[in-house]
């Protein structure tokens, strides 16, 4: 990431979505949307233009779970353990992805850049528990096999 | 798309039009793009039933076409089904067909016979018990709902303004704004007796009032969308599925409160309830619908959608307005409340989704006609998903006042694997157990609260005799731990201790006394906690313990988990009668607790063994036994 664009980029979401503080977490999603994550650079700036200080933004940016502060993995697979998940048996699911990319609950992306194993409370899609989701799209009805499949799908793939 | 409309006549006469397209449109073929369909593949069947007949000229339209020519056939994407377990679904029009578990090779099929020939699919029709029901509305999971807020789900084309005009949208909104006065709006929601849906219970017409009275201005309507809870889904679908009414919803609390400002704040998981808002507003906006000076009078409506970033917390009102304000969501003490100082201090109107989706309804037909359904204290319906160990998972319409067991066994077709039913989790992190002792339980406000539990959001998690309540406790728990905003000692450090005692207890550490300390906490925490989410976090250890207490005696005590499904707790060992002696257990041990002579029985060292279970799926001969 090019410190440039990040500021360029920065000051077009700003254009578009205002400066006043309402604007912050609208401006830190599409930043992050952007960059997949919060770059660390992008505190100092944030706060010069919005006129927030610094331990504000990091505030918001820290307080919400979707935010990150380290970069992901190209595939970010996100095992939903809502209540039906769990009840239907996500954790086999869970523990089977970190038993394949070598992760933990403390380490989240592989050292490639490739992967990134998350836990979300809910995705809404309780009809097809247990669920987990590929950069936002949904797959439906997993077990631990179908898991270890898509990694080696998605490594084709990649 | 049309010019923008100035006055309620053109309004009328859109919609008049809009009803005799639709009326002319007979055949219809809808695809379910809810978000469970499309990850099952609905959208690459939409593509392809448009494709072919585009390819064999069947005219077909998928915008409701405002001059049809006869024989067309209108294709649509509509919302939600709820019956997610079934899809993708696919539902022709007029016959009222439902197909389920349609794929990709099924799609000529569906043309050559239910389009050209008019016959039905029956492969395609959903089975159960033996019997084909052909229609929707015959099967069971349908037949025995009051579909009243998700009427239209499904069953139209959610992205259209058009189509919502064609069912009479916004007639209530036009209603409101010409012919009656706010007072009057206020007092019809306040007589209709509509409480929010969003897990409180509050009565709308009274927050209504409260807000209509201030004199502050601006005012602000904000719809709560932060649909946290795990396992609830309704306002995902509503959202998704007919986002028009729950906008209109809205619009008529503007009038009737006199704010011209209204916010939508959704969960960020769901990016398609995103879009469909997103959408509908940019529809509303250029048809004049929103906007200043709304049909020709001085009455203005602005609608901004703020997406949430995950923090199950922003579902409690104060906490919400702030991070619409773009702080940290944490909650403030109460009073003064949302009605008297709510988002930008302002007075607000803070009602979920549900709630807004139920108001055009009972400004067009009356307070008197919601009240037929329902129950005296509770009128109206209520949206339930339906998930967990049940034969059928998804989203449901039923009275206020059914009994749990007409919804489990009646509307969910009862246990998954002819299991048999132990509890549900009602109202989630928030909520608590009912128990076989509860089946004859009405599904209302206070019902509920007497037994210990609350209607919550609507989730309703259903559970079979494998679940263990000590663990099912855990993890709400944990839930809850984790989303705790940190802000008061009770909450942030009390559910930390609560989560250490559940987790040593079905990790087989759990010590006498255990029971009485959890019942203390859960005491302090909820009289003391600051927000919603603190003083109901102890609810679903407090109700396992009332219903479940001997399972976690048996934990603690025993050692032993009654439902067999805290791992740590298990024991393995080898029945000496089955095993060959192939050492193959012994290889496969990841601690080397199993041990023997070749040809002769192994045991497993039970001190050593971490109860992984590769034993088990290594034995050729299923001599390893868990217990």
């Amino acid at each position: 990431m090019n410190i440039q664009e990040l500021y360029q980029c920065t000051d077009d979401f700003l254009e578009k979505l205002g400066c006043e503080e309402k604007s912050l977490i609208a401006v830190l999603q599409a930043i992050q949307e952007k960059f997949s994550y919060l770059p660390r650079e992008v505190f100092p700036y944030l706060s010069r233009k919005m006129g927030l200080s610094e331990a504000t933004i990091y505030g918001v940016a820290t307080f919400y779970e979707n935010f990150s502060l380290e970069a992901k993995g190209k595939y970010v697979i996100k095992v939903c353990d809502g209540t039906a998940c769990h009840v239907r048996k996500s954790v086999p699911i869970l523990n089977k992805l970190r038993e394949e990319l070598g992760l933990s609950e403390q380490q989240k992306t592989t050292p490639d850049q490739l992967f990134t194993v998350e836990t979300v409370s809910c995705l809404g899609a309780c009809g097809l528990a247990p669920a987990l989701t590929v950069n936002g799209e949904v797959h439906p009805a997993m077990t631990p096999d179908k898991a270890v499949e898509l990694i080696a799908e998605l490594r084709r793939e990649a | 798309m049309m010019d923008r409309i100035e006055t309620r006549e053109q309004l009328q006469q859109l919609r008049e039009a809009c009803m005799a397209a639709a009326r002319k449109e007979t055949r219809k073929i809808l695809v379910c793009a809810g978000t469970g369909c499309v990850s099952g593949g609905s959208l690459d069947i939409y593509a392809a039933l448009k494709a072919k007949m585009e390819e064999r000229n069947i005219p077909c339209e998928v915008e409701l076409a405002m001059d049809p020519h006869d024989d067309v056939v209108g294709l649509k994407k509509s919302g939600c089904h709820g019956f997610c377990e079934m899809g993708p679904l696919v539902r022709i029009e007029p016959q009222g067909w439902l197909f389920t578990k349609v794929r990709l090779s099924d799609v000529d099929e569906i043309i050559d016979s239910a389009i050209v020939r008019g016959e039905p699919v029956e492969r395609l029709a959903y089975h159960q018990n033996g019997v084909i029901y052909e229609k929707q509305e015959e099967i069971p999971f349908y037949q025995k709902q009051t579909r009243k807020v998700l009427e239209h789900c499904g069953h139209i084309d959610a992205d259209s303004l058009l189509e919502y005009l064609s069912i009479g949208g916004y007639q209530s909104f036009e209603k409101a704004l010409f012919d009656m006065q706010p007072a009057e709006i206020v007092k019809e929601i306040a007589d209709s007796g509509l409480r929010g849906r969003g897990g409180g219970g509050f009565p709308a017409g009274t927050k209504w009032s409260q807000v209509a009275r201030q004199k502050a201005t601006p005012k602000y309507i904000v719809c709560n969308g932060d649909e946290g809870d795990p396992g609830a889904f309704m306002d995902r679908s509503i959202m998704e599925g007919d986002p028009h009414r729950m906008i209109e919803g809205m619009m008529i609390a503007g009038v009737a409160c006199g704010a011209s400002e209204g916010y939508i704040y959704v969960r960020a998981e769901y990016p398609m309830a995103v879009a469909r808002l997103r959408n509908a507003i940019e529809r509303a906006e250029k048809l004049g619908l929103l906007g200043d000076n709304i049909l020709g009078t001085d009455f203005s409506f602005h609608m901004h959608i703020n997406r949430g970033a995950g923090a199950f917390v922003c579902g409690e009102g104060s906490a919400l307005t702030a991070s619409i304000e773009g702080k940290r969501g944490m909650p403030r003490v109460k009073p003064p409340r949302t009605v008297e100082h709510g988002l930008f201090d302002r007075p607000t109107v803070l009602n979920n989704v549900e709630t807004f989706a139920n108001v055009a309804s009972i400004v067009k037909d009356g307070a008197a006609a919601f009240c037929k359904v329902g129950t005296p204290t509770s009128s109206g319906t209520k949206a339930f998903a339906l998930t967990g160990n049940i034969q059928n998972t998804g989203l449901i319409e039923v009275p206020m006042g059914t009994t749990l067991r007409e919804v489990v066994f009646g509307v969910g077709g009862g246990i998954r694997g002819g299991k048999k039913f132990k509890a549900v989790q009602i109202g989630g992190p928030s909520g608590g157990c009912l128990t076989s002792e509860h089946l004859d339980l009405p599904l209302d406000f206070d019902s509920l609260k007497k037994a210990g539990a609350i209607i919550g959001s609507g989730g309703l998690v259903v559970m079979d005799e494998d679940t263990c309540m000590v663990e099912v406790a855990r993890f709400f728990m944990n839930f809850t731990q984790n989303e705790s905003c940190g802000k008061c000692v009770p909450c942030r450090e009390g559910t930390k201790r609560m989560l250490e005692i559940l987790e040593r207890i079905v990790a087989g550490k759990g010590q006498e006394g255990d029971i009485e300390l959890l019942e203390e906490l859960a005491d302090t925490i909820t009289n003391t906690a600051l927000c919603g989410l603190g003083k109901t976090a102890a609810n679903p250890v407090v109700s396992t313990i009332k219903y479940f207490r001997s399972e976690y005696e048996a934990h603690i005590r025993d050692k032993r988990c009654p439902a067999g499904a805290c791992a740590r707790l298990k024991r393995f060992s080898i029945d000496p009668e089955k095993c060959k002696g192939c050492s193959k257990c012994a290889r496969n041990c990841p601690v080397n607790a199993i041990s023997g002579e070749i040809r002769k029985p192994f045991v497993i060292d039970a001190a050593k063994c971490i109860k992984c279970g590769a034993c088990i799926t290594n034995c050729a001969f299923g001599a390893v036994r868990e217990e």
